[in-house]
């Protein structure tokens, strides 16, 4: 990847990060740990990758994204609001009543919005849909979808799975972001899916092991998807859980916990600090 | 006799489906293994390049509907009502209602006249479990005529639809002519003394119940509810005002379904009159011939007209 495109989507997701942290802070409640680690997924595809217009969110030939893991809806509305489909500002009303920001996506709510996700497991299903809709129209647009690690313990994926390969849904790339915690523990412990590349594998799909929070890697994983024809892609997405934020890094106590006023600060230091870094 | 024309509302439903793949190409139908029992494999035959088999995954397939009708197709979804209400319950509650998107789910082989297959798969609760999803709108048709215009309907409204067919045959009611007014109840016969509102096969038995009461000197009026929700409530209570008596008969739980959605329009009408609920009574179904069983389970003419005097007694 482009050394400037890098370092511009690298200051995106930086951004994109103190979004979250605003968000989620204000709110009193939300997933920090889940958001932090897909957001470098989620600013490379909305600002480097997808067809989409924030003039024009509802745009017929446009690409999808659902976001399965739906309580990574920080990630997802803070990505939205730097790419313009609404104010900023809006970070700060998140999960509040009379918010455009539910706590978990919602078309009815959210311009941008694709898809109503939340329940583990049914963002895939959606996702299949909507490429078998754009085989069926004969278009060119392709559906992106985002799982958890904890998320593919739900039987649904694996039916999704069955029937995204069984129907050479070949314009649907899914991630698994995998960072190894749910909220009662490590994935491993708690249910382990693993071996999840193998799986994926065996259920017909084209398979790539990424860092998720390298851009380059990132950039040739979804270029490699794009090329790949006949199966739906699976990007297995290694990631740390909170990533970006020291304290919340690799800890299972941030899936679902909002920082208090002194870790936001020190959350808003560190990320901002990151930011002029990047900046200079 | 031999003039009674009698269809499974499942096979209307078959047909009607391959009348709108021919007239509109943004319909799509899903099935999950049961194609040759939904019905659904009359449109596959007619239409393959716009049926889709998710296979036995139910949750699946209400997902791919969503995402479907998300994207500009008006989708129908079918397998048994126990598995579309059922096992799928909660990918139709925040897939496919909470998003409002359009598809219309086609299940068959609902209640207790599945027959032989016995309580495992004769669902007796989707009406309940459906109804009380927000923005859902409930239909359940009395014969294959109203089952046809029903789903040529639905495919016209938008946002989601469960539409609950049957396995058995049943006596054709309407004609050729019959007009399908969308969530209107159906004065059939007008009566004095008590109404039978009625759904789905027990329209029926209702009518004949009519006859029965009539050799009594018992004049009954006859209302068909095809829309469960949302529910004509205007015409529940003026016909209900008039009788002063209400029998309410369904083939499912009298919780949850008609007989509860009649009784809730009745009590907050301010002019509640005494209502006796026909139905499956909080018990599970079981193997036997279906019509033997309807018999078993009270669902017929006779025990309507037991209800109906049981009704008018407590006025």
């Amino acid at each position: 990847m482009d050394a400037v495109i890098r370092k511009q989507l690298k200051i995106k997701a930086c951004k994109a990060r103190m979004g979250i942290i605003e968000g989620v802070f204000n709110a009193k409640s939300g997933h920090p740990g889940g958001s932090l680690s897909c957001v470098d997924i989620i600013t490379y595809l909305y600002f480097h990758h997808m067809n989409i217009d924030p003039q024009n969110p509802k745009a017929e030939d446009r690409d999808r994204f659902v976001l399965s893991k739906g309580h990574a809806a920080p990630a997802l509305y803070s990505v939205l609001a730097l790419k313009g489909f609404f104010p900023v500002e809006q970070l700060k009303t998140l999960r509040k009543s009379d918010s455009m920001l539910q706590g978990h996506p919602s078309i009815k709510y959210t311009p941008g919005v694709d898809m109503c996700t939340g329940s583990l497991g049914q963002g895939i299903s959606a996702a299949c849909g909507m490429a078998l809709g754009a085989k069926l129209g004969g278009k060119n647009y392709r559906v992106y979808t985002i799982l958890g690690d904890g998320e593919i313990q739900e039987g649904q994926v694996w039916e999704a799975a069955m029937f995204a390969s069984a129907k050479g849904l070949d314009n649907l790339v899914a991630v698994v972001d995998n960072n190894g915690l749910q909220i009662d523990g490590k994935v491993s412990e708690v249910n382990s899916p693993y071996p999840i590349a193998e799986k994926f594998k065996a259920f017909g799909w084209n398979v790539i092991e990424i860092c998720a929070h390298s851009f380059d890697e990132i950039d040739a994983a979804f270029n490699a998807a794009a090329e790949f024809k006949g199966k739906p892609s699976a990007i297995i997405a290694g990631s740390v859980k909170g990533k970006g934020v020291s304290f919340m890094e690799d800890q299972v106590s941030w899936h679902g916990t909002a920082p208090n006023a002194e870790q936001y600060e020190q959350a808003m230091n560190e990320l901002s600090q990151a930011l002029a870094e990047l900046e200079a | 006799m031999a003039d009674i024309i009698k269809t499974a509302t499942r096979d209307a439903y078959g047909k009607a489906l391959v009348e709108l793949g021919n007239t509109n190409d943004k319909v799509i139908v899903l099935d999950a293994d049961l194609a040759a029992a939904t019905k659904t494999g009359m449109f596959k035959k007619a239409h393959p390049e716009k049926f889709f088999d998710c296979g036995i995954a139910e949750g699946n397939m209400m997902g791919v509907a969503a995402g479907l009708a998300a994207s500009g197709y008006t989708v129908f979804a079918s397998t048994f009502a126990m598995f579309a209400a059922g096992r799928a319950y909660e990918q139709v509650r925040n897939s496919i209602a909470y998003p409002h998107l359009n598809v219309k789910i086609g299940a068959t082989h609902a209640g207790i006249s599945v027959g032989e297959d016995g309580a495992s798969h004769q669902c007796c609760e989707d009406i309940a479990l459906m109804r009380v999803i927000p923005g859902m709108t409930v239909i359940n048709p009395a014969d294959d005529i109203e089952a046809r215009a029903a789903v040529l309907a639905a495919a016209e409204y938008e946002g989601p639809v469960y539409m609950r067919f049957g396995r058995l045959a049943v006596p054709r009611i309407f004609d050729e002519s019959y007009k399908f007014e969308w969530g209107k109840a159906v004065v059939l016969a007008e009566g004095s003394d008590v109404t039978i509102f009625a759904t789905g096969l027990m329209v029926n038995e209702a009518i004949e119940a009519r006859k029965l009461l009539a050799q009594e000197g018992i004049s009954a009026e006859i209302v068909n509810i095809h829309t469960i929700k949302p529910l004509d409530a205007q015409a529940v209570v003026a016909s209900a005002s008039k009788t002063g008596a209400v029998v309410t008969a369904e083939e499912h739980s009298i919780i949850g379904g008609l007989g509860s959605a009649v009784t809730e329009a009745l009590c907050e009408s301010g002019k509640p009159v005494p209502v006796v609920r026909l139905g499956v009574n909080d018990v599970f179904g079981k193997s036997g011939p279906a019509v033997e069983l309807l018999h078993i389970f009270g669902l017929d003419a006779q025990n309507i007209a037991e209800k109906a005097k049981q009704a008018i007694s407590m006025k």
